[in-house]
Parts: C-alpha cells; structure tokens; sequence
C-alpha cells in the first residue's frame, strides 16, 4: 500500500459515540441533558442515521419515557400501539395457537421502526448540540502511549481495490477524546478487537447470536390491523434449530415481517434466507402479503448470549453499551430499551466520573443486568431442541429464573457439523412464488451501494482454507448463511476459488460470525457504503 | 468574480422511487433525500475554478422549504463560502426556479450561474437554458470541460455527435453534464466549519419580477410489473411461441 503518510488530522471531544443507533443515540443525548458543556460527537458508517438500522421492532417505552419526557406526544414518525399479542405454532399447511409466553406481552408497548426512531432521537441529540457526523466509518481505535483507548480513526475515503490513492482520496481523521463509547451494535467491529485485546470475555461463556431478516411489505388495503403483534414457531424449521418469525402490522396497509434464526444450528447445508422466504408461504401469511409489494428489506445479527456471555463492559478509556456489549433480552427478541437504558447509564457514569472505570460494577448492579438474569437460562435451554427449550422457558418462567442453575453457552461457529457427520432433515418446503426471487432480488430492496473500486471490507485470512478444507468438509458454508450472496464460488481460468461480490453486503455480520474457521473479518467500508434501508 | 450555485434536493440516487399508492406523486417518507447529483458537479467545478484563482467567491443557492437546508450545508461542508435559501413550496416549476436564478445573479452580480444539467427527479433540463434567456446572458449546456480566459469561458459540451468546443462571454450560465469531474468528498473538520458559515434566508417574493406559476399535479403511475416468463425447450417452440403472440 502506498498511501500519504501523513500526520493525521485531530479532533478532540470529551467524549467520542461509535454508532448512532439507539445506545449511542441515548448515551450522546443524555451527557447534554447531564452537562451542556461536554463536547460530544457521534460518528455513523450509514449515509444518514438509521440507515443501517434494522430491527423489529416493538419497543417497551419505559427508557423513552425516561429520555426524552413527553415524547408521546410527538412521536417517531412510526409508532403504533400494540392492541394484540398472538403466538402461532406453524406445521407446513397448519396452524395452533399458543398461550402468549408471559415474555411476548407486549400491553403498553409500541411498534415502530428502529431506524425512523434513530433519525427522530438523532433530531433531538443534535437540537442539544451533540455533534452527529453520518457516512464516516470508525475504521480503528486510537491508543494512548499508556495503551489506553484515546478515540477513533476514521476510514479514510477515495483508496481503490488494490488499496491505492484515486484523486478523490481524503485521509481520515482522529478523533481524540477522554472517553469512547462503542454503541456499534451486534458484533461491532472496533469492539471485537478491543474485546480480544484486553480479554473482555475472559470470565464470560462465548457470544451467541442468530441471524434476523425483515421485509417491510404494502399490503392489500384492510389486510394489515394496526397493532396486532404475531409471533410463530415451527414451519419451516425442524425443531433442531431455534428460530420463528415476527409480524408486525403497522399503520397505512403496511406490515413488517420477519424471521429470526439462532447461528448456533448444525447443518452446513441451511440457508436461513431460504428458510425466511418459506414462511412467507404459509397459508397465513402468504393471505396477509399475496397482492402487496415490498418497500425495503434487509438482515442483520441479533446478539443473544445474554447474562452469562456479557463480557467486561469496560477497559481503559472506553465502555460498550447496547448490543455491542450484548444486552439483547432473547425471550423478549428486545434490545431497544437496553440499548437505550444502558446509553443513558454510561452517560450518567461517564459525566460523574469522566472515565469508564467503574461502569463494570454499574451495569451489572442495574437493571439492566436484573432483567438478563432472570432469563438467563431460557436461550440456551433451546440448545437441546424446540420442546427441551419451550419445557426449561416454562420452568425459568414460573421460577423468575431464581434456580440456582446457569446454563452454559458454546460459540456458534462451532455448533456447525461437517457435511460427512450430519443428517439433513425433512423439511417439507415448497416452490416459492412471491418475490423476492432470490437473495439477489432481495437485496435490491436494500438499496446497498459500495463504490466497487474500493478494497474489499470482507477480509479473509486464510484463502487456501475456503478452496480446499472448507469446499470439502461443510461445503462452503458461507455462499448459504450469507443473505446477500455476497459469497460465491466460481470456476476460471485461474481454477476455483471465492468470489466476494462485497458491494451488496448489507452489513449484518452474520459471516464474520457463523464462518467454522473464523477466518472472516467484516471490516469497515469507505464511510456512507452498505445499505440505505428504509424504515426498517 | 462571484459564482452562483443551484443545488436541488431531490431523491438520492441509490433509492428504488415508489409511487404514492394514491398516484398523487412519488413517496418521499423515510427516503433518503441528497444534492442532485448533476448540481455537486456544477459546484466541484466552481469550487475547482475557485481554488485556482479564477473565482472569488462560490455562493450556494436552494429554492424549498427548511429541509433544503441540509442540502445548502452540504454544499458550504464541501467548501461553498454562504449559501441562500430562497423559502418556496416543494413543487416549483423550472420557470419559477430560473427567474430566481436570474434575480440572485443580478442582486450578486454574478460572473457564472453554474447549474446542473437537469436534477434526477423530473428531468426537466429546462431551467439552465430558462435562466439564460430571462438574464440575457449566453449559455453553454451539458459541460465535460471548463476553463475561464478572463472575459470568456471554453467550453466543452457534450452533444449527440460527440464533443462541441465552444467559447462564451461571462457572465454566462454554465449546466455540469455528468463526467465534468468527480465530486469531492466531504471532510469532517469541515462539515464543523460549515455550520459556522453564513446561510441567508430570502422569500420568494422578495425577488422581484418572479411570478409563481401553480403547477397542476397530474396522475403518477409506476411502469407496468414484467410479467411471469415460461420456459420453452428449443428453438422451434420459441419461434412458434413469438409467432402465437403476434410478435414475428
Ligand atoms: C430482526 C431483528 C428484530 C428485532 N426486534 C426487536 C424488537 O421487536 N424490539 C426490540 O426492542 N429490539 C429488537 N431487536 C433488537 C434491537 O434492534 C437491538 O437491540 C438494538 O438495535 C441495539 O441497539 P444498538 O444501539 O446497541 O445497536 P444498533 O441498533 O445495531 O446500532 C448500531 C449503529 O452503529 C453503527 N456502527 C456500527 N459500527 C460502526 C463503526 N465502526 N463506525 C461507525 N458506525 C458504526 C451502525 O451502522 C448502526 O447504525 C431486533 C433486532 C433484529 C436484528
Ligand atoms: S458478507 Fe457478511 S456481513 Fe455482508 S451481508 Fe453477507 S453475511 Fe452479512
């Protein structure tokens, strides 16, 4: 690489935000509301806030309430109160309904989209001077000369695929500050490495995630009852594998769907984007959707290892919040108001204190922490299969999770069985009819945009695994669990190999994750790329 | 010598357009809004023009509502020295925005009103053209290169048979076609910069001799669904298949 060495230009704030999602949204926010005089940025690898934001998303408001007073009253731009909880139990035709777990009642809660919200809070942390800069990806961290974490750089822009300076180039900046709070989301990428390098989780179970796909769909008018909350298990999984679905209907014929599948399951075959699309055919929901068409889609990874896999949430310098730390409520599927609560009570810790010592203790004193811990064995329970799990939920529930009892959690990508060993199931799907057609149809409702002359944010270490022992032990799981298909193998003249096709990735980290090797790392792409979802 | 630059807002570019369900015109809800891709040229190049000693001052220039004001900090984030917003209602018509033009660049005796060849929303490609006209000032449209001789510009259009060198006199009205440049990218420090920089707010009205002609909203309809192929096994079959259909 032969880009300028210059000295990097240098930015101080007091205190620097890594992502504007709703942690980092409500950390930045509520140091102004603490003390009008803190310099506070907050730096967004989206175009504009919230495009990169997907969730479900029903929210509990208590944290809003807390946050922004009176909010009700000018609500987000989408915002419907839930009226109805229904949990379904799907076969392939069929359809029972369950008793809504106590977890899924969501009286007195709202759906929204997370990402209209993110914009709407971003309004208000802006109003109160925090200084937001969307489309600049914080690409590494800054060290002190003591070793400490002092700030971000930022990617630089303008360097072409073979890694070398177009006339565009503009070198990042740094961006110096006593404190950084990484509120990047599931699987950050700058937390990732600090968690590693000062061995966060040295005293936690690994991190678990699933994977989480949505579509936003315009309905036939009248099919879509505003406030209705639906949950499903079952079809189109085999009990093997945790997963189900979600159905919001939101106002204006809109409704959004969809489905979550946990990373821990074993079959290298599985495409969980397939398993998605299959769920959109049963009776009940191809009924709801048949006639409407999709305004936007896209997936990104849910954290679940909850209470016992939360790593040390702070180290010199910085804290995680969010589900960068992992604070996701999995028998709940939310993390909002976590995210929201522990933002505002890394605020409050950092203006008192003005360090992150100490917010260890903090969180985990909260209730933040309360809330994980009674829950904490319901996920992993699901380990042992769909009926094991609903068994140990029930159990879990009724005792407020005060069994004196912490099941353990194992890292996903090695849950993955090798092709010789596995026996696929039955699964019983059909021929699909509704769109999108495939995984590349489907990201066009994505909107992702990367500048293809750029190097490529999909870094893999070890490329001789991918064309020799991945191809002939899981069968290159990646070109599956990928929902964009970003992952190809391809056949020329140079003989096979991994085709990375980077520009539709739409940043759901699920292959840096789910890879059995893990010699897939998601880095930052120039700052603004990836996708430009809309109300997700 | 000043240089005038229109910067619309319209529907970025990566955006799959939708259309209102009721045809009563394009969703802009939750949509990501930008500069219109033709107007950041227009303003990469006066700004080029700037830095190179041939102009003094670029002034950035949106007609719309408060929103077109995050457009306006773009343009001051990329290095525009002030910017106007001219309050109006979201739908103008290309006369309207050119008396504008024409108005502004006689109040700032402007040397250049340097515009983009048509903005992606309407592709009207009519107000570059409108502004010169109503000025009384030369034109040269569809831009790939500039330069500045003191009195005069050459400039290079790109026409249908290929490229016309032309040479105006200023002040002129100059439109960006698509490879005049690469727009920079914006800097951090800058976008703090821009915050500090001045941005007036002028009222339509306040610009006299400008007529608001109301525009009548027709029916908006997105282009017919493709419908379902079939797969036929050879070429007999296809050929057969066109000839059912009419089609040979
Ligand atoms: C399919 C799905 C359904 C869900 N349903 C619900 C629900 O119904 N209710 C609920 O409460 N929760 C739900 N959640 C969970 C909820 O979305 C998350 O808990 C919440 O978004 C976490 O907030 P966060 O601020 O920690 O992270 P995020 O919301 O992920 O925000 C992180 C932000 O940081 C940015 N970022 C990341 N890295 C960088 C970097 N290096 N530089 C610059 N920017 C960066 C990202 O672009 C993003 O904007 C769901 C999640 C999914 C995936
Ligand atoms: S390449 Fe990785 S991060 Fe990008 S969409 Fe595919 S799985 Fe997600």
């Amino acid at each position: 690489m032969s880009l300028p060495d210059a000295e990097r230009e240098i930015m101080e704030y007091d205190v620097v935000v890594v992502g504007a999602g709703p942690a980092g949204l409500a950390c930045a926010l509520r140091l102004k509301q603490l003390d009008a005089d803190l310099m506070v940025a907050v730096i967004e690898k989206a175009s504009e806030v919230g495009a990169h934001i997907l969730s479900g998303a029903v929210i509990e408001p208590g944290p809003l309430d807390e946050l922004v007073p009176g909010w009700r009253d000018a609500p987000p731009p989408i915002c419907v109160p839930v009226e109805k909880d229904e949990f379904w139990y799907l076969g392939k035709a069929s359809r029972r309904k369950l008793p809504t777990p106590p977890q899924q009642n969501n009286h007195g809660n709202f759906i929204v989209s997370l990402g209209a919200t993110c914009q709407w809070l971003a309004d208000k942390a802006e109003a109160a001077g925090v200084d937001i800069f969307p489309g600049f990806a914080a690409s590494d961290i800054h060290f002190t000369d003591e070793g400490a974490v002092g700030g971000v750089i930022i990617g630089d822009m303008g360097v072409d695929l073979a890694g070398e300076p177009k006339d565009s180039y503009v070198q990042g900046i740094e961006i110096h500050a006593r404190t950084t709070v990484l509120g990047e989301g599931c699987r950050g990428h700058l937390s990732k490495q600090l968690i590693r390098r000062f061995e966060l989780d040295a005293d936690s179970d690994p991190q678990t995630y699933a994977i989480g796909m949505k579509e936003l769909w315009k309905v036939a008018p009248g099919k879509s009852t505003p406030g209705l909350v639906q949950h499903t298990l079952g079809w189109p999984l085999d009990s093997d594998i945790y997963g189900g679905s979600f159905i919001y209907h939101l106002d204006e014929d809109r409704i959004a769907l969809g489905y979550v599948c946990g990373l821990d399951y074993a079959d290298p075959d599985f495409v969980p984007f397939e398993a998605f699309q299959q769920f959109k055919h049963h009776p009940m929901v191809r009924e709801l959707i048949e006639g409407g068409e999709i305004i936007s889609s896209g997936a990104r990874a849910l954290v679940e290892g909850g209470f016992q896999s939360l790593p040390k949430v702070e180290m010199p310098g910085a804290v995680l919040i969010g589900d960068a730390a992992g604070l996701l409520n999995v028998p709940k599927i939310k993390g909002t108001h976590q995210a929201l609560r522990s933002g505002m009570l890394a605020a409050g810790h950092i203006a008192e204190k003005g360090a992150a010592e100490g917010f260890d203790a903090r969180l985990r004193a909260s209730p933040v922490m309360a809330e994980l811990k009674k829950v904490r064995n319901i996920r992993p329970g699901f380990n042992k299969g769909l009926w094991r799990g609903l068994l140990t939920a029930a159990i879990e529930t009724l005792t407020g999770g005060a069994l004196p009892r912490t099941l353990r959690n194992h890292a996903d990508h090695e849950e993955l069985e090798k092709r010789a060993e596995f026996n696929p199931p039955e699964r019983e799907w059909g021929p699909r009819e509704l769109p999108p057609r495939d995984r590349l149809a489907s990201v066009y409702f994505a909107a992702t945009e990367h500048d293809e002359d750029q190097p490529v944010h999909l870094k893999i270490l070890e490329p001789d695994v991918c064309t020799e022992r991945c191809t002939e032990e899981y069968g290159n799981p990646c070109t599956r669990f990928c929902p964009a298909a970003v992952y190809e193998m391809v056949e020329d003249e140079g003989g096979r190999r991994l085709q990375i096709n980077a520009a539709n990735c739409v940043h759901c980290k699920t292959c840096d994750i789910k890879d059995p090797y893990q010699i897939i790392n998601w880095v930052t792409p120039e700052g603004g790329a990836g996708p430009n979802y809309q109300n997700l | 010598m000043k240089i005038l630059v229109g910067i619309k807002r319209a529907v970025d570019y990566n955006v799959r357009v939708r259309v209102k369900s009721d045809g009563s015109g394009v969703e802009t809800d939750g949509v990501k809004m930008s500069v219109n891709p033709f107007d950041e040229i227009a303003l990469e190049e006066a700004l080029r023009l700037k830095e190179a000693g041939k102009a003094d001052e670029v002034i950035v220039v949106s007609i719309g509502p408060g929103d077109v004001q995050q457009q306006l900090r773009t343009g001051l984030a990329m290095g525009a020295d002030r910017a106007i917003q001219v309050e109006a209602g979201d739908t103008l018509q290309p006369l309207t925005v050119a008396q504008v033009f024409k108005a502004l660049a006689e109040r700032e005796g402007a040397g250049i009103v340097f515009l983009g060849k048509q903005a992606i929303d309407d592709d009207s490609n009519q107000v570059g053209q409108m502004t010169a006209a109503l000025w009384g000032r030369p034109q040269a449209t569809f831009a790939s290169k500039v330069s500045l001789n003191g009195e005069t510009a050459t400039v290079t259009r790109e026409v249908d048979a290929g490229l016309e060198t032309i040479e105006i006199d200023l002040p002129a009205v100059i439109t960006s076609d698509l490879r005049l440049n690469e727009p920079r990218f914006v800097k951090l420090p800058d976008i703090m910069k821009a915050k500090r920089k001045p941005l007036d707010v002028i009222a339509l009205d306040e610009l006299g001799g400008v007529v608001g002609v109301a525009p009548e909203a027709g029916h908006h309809a997105p282009p017919e669904p493709r419908g379902r192929g079939i797969m036929v096994d050879d070429t007999a079959a296809l050929v057969a298949e066109l000839k059912n259909r009419g089609l040979v």
